[in-house]
């Protein structure tokens, strides 16, 4: 029940960001964050809870850096 | 280390047993789903915890959402995951077959549309999940209170992780390292946990729900066995402090309060409820801690809590199956039992 889907912000009108997962468009509310037309965020029950970092690939590089020296 | 080192790791793993609970329900259907128990060594064991927030809600909780269903000029709203969860007798999807109003809704946006276009008519929106969750919930009052809307209502059942863990850790859960719940910790960030894993000499890692990415937070709780700390595996979306806008939002309307788990009782500091001044929009959640077993031979405590894995319940794929659930857990798609049975997991 907490599953949230990465997806694209294609339109923002006030608080209500049309987003795109995999080419279905669904609204979301983005009180909580602020976002912009090309963000990735995380949608949770027609809510927008985080943005997705850009530098996830940068940032799980150097976990798995660390797990290794670990 | 690469992804192959993580799974050689993992594969030939011959330290001290651990076993590993994965408090959330997504993450039991996910280890189900890519097969993560085949790619351990046998001295890991993957264990479900309570983190379904369906499974945990009391059968006294269901039953009122029967009543209002069943009352003229009242619908229940919900999203969905509860609809067969049985209360002390019948669930929601069987009293809506015999004709009580319950709709199913995907985003509470739904629900203000529904209530404009019947102003006669009180919506009542069943209002249960974990961290993640109590912030659309908040929205959904701010709506209601900023827009003076009066035909919307919550019946809360709201549950938080932080205080449920140490309720196990305390109580003898068997449990040697958890994967902390990703959406959860989204919210609440990775520190809320940093308490827990100091207490208990635990280690905590926040995973996201791929497989690549559950195997690379097992490799780190598997290596920090013994130590108190909280690793974050989810970093794109999780970061140490969590969406402070969401955290200040839910803690406007809800406070923290004793909470009663299905099978586990009561836990206190465990759930939100209304804070007092908004009580005009609460239904009478606080005093819905009753829970009923509709089968006394159901373990769903015993499985919640570590103790027990689903298929060691007597019930477990005889009397008790996803088409005739004896107990919460056997209901969700996210419930252990559930996962258990539709994948045929002995693990
Ligand atoms: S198998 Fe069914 S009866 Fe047994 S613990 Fe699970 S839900 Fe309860």
């Amino acid at each position: 029940m907490c599953v949230a889907l990465p997806g694209k912000v294609v339109k923002l009108e006030k608080d209500i960001a049309l987003v795109d997962f995999n080419g279905n468009l669904v609204k979301a509310r983005s009180g909580f964050v602020d976002v912009k037309p090309g963000d990735h965020v995380l949608v949770h029950a027609g809510c927008i809870l985080q943005k997705v970092s850009e530098s996830e690939n940068d940032e799980m590089a150097e976990i798995m850096k660390e797990l290794g020296a670990f | 280390m690469n992804l192959n080192d993580v799974k050689e790791f993992l594969a030939r793993y011959d330290g001290p047993e651990m076993n590993i609970m994965e408090v959330c329900g997504s993450h039991t259907a996910a280890i189900a789903k890519y097969g993560i128990p085949g790619l351990l060594s046998p001295k890991i064991h993957l264990i479900s915890g309570p983190g379904c927030p369906v499974c945990v809600t009391p059968s006294a909780y269901v039953d009122r959402l029967i009543d209002l269903a069943l009352t003229p000029h009242m619908c229940v709203v919900t999203f969905g995951d509860l609809m067969r969860v049985p209360g002390s007798g019948k669930s929601l999807s069987i009293v809506k077959g015999e004709g009580a109003r319950v709709e199913m809704v995907y985003s509470p946006a739904d629900v203000f549309e529904m209530a404009e276009k019947e102003p006669e008519t009180t919506f009542v929106f069943a209002a249960v999940g974990f961290e993640t969750t109590a912030p659309v919930y908040a929205l959904v009052l701010d709506q209601i209170v900023r827009n003076d809307i009066k035909n919307v209502k919550l019946l809360t059942a709201l549950k938080t992780m932080p205080a449920v863990i140490d309720h196990l850790c305390a109580n003898g859960a068997p449990i040697q390292g958890y994967i902390a719940p990703g959406h959860v910790s989204v919210v609440t960030g990775s520190n809320v946990f940093a308490p827990l894993a100091e207490k208990y000499s635990i280690p905590f890692g926040v995973s996201g729900f791929k497989g690549a990415e559950m195997l690379i937070a097992i490799c780190g709780i598997v290596k920090a066995y013994g130590c108190g700390k909280v690793m974050n595996f989810y970093p794109s979306v999780v970061t140490a402090e969590g969406n402070t806008a969401a955290q200040q939002m839910v803690s406007r309307y809800f406070e923290p309060a004793e909470a009663a788990w299905r099978g586990m009782g009561m836990i206190p500091g465990s759930g939100l409820i209304l804070r007092e001044e908004f009580s005009e929009f609460d239904m009478g959640s606080r005093d819905l801690a009753e829970d009923v077993k509709i089968n006394k031979g159901c373990c769903c405590d015993r499985v919640l809590m570590g103790k027990l894995r689903p298929y060691e319940c007597p019930l477990f794929g005889r009397v008790c199956t996803p088409l005739n659930p004896q107990g919460a857990c056997m209901v969700s798609t996210e419930g252990s039992c559930f996962s258990y049975f539709a994948n045929k997991r002995r693990d």
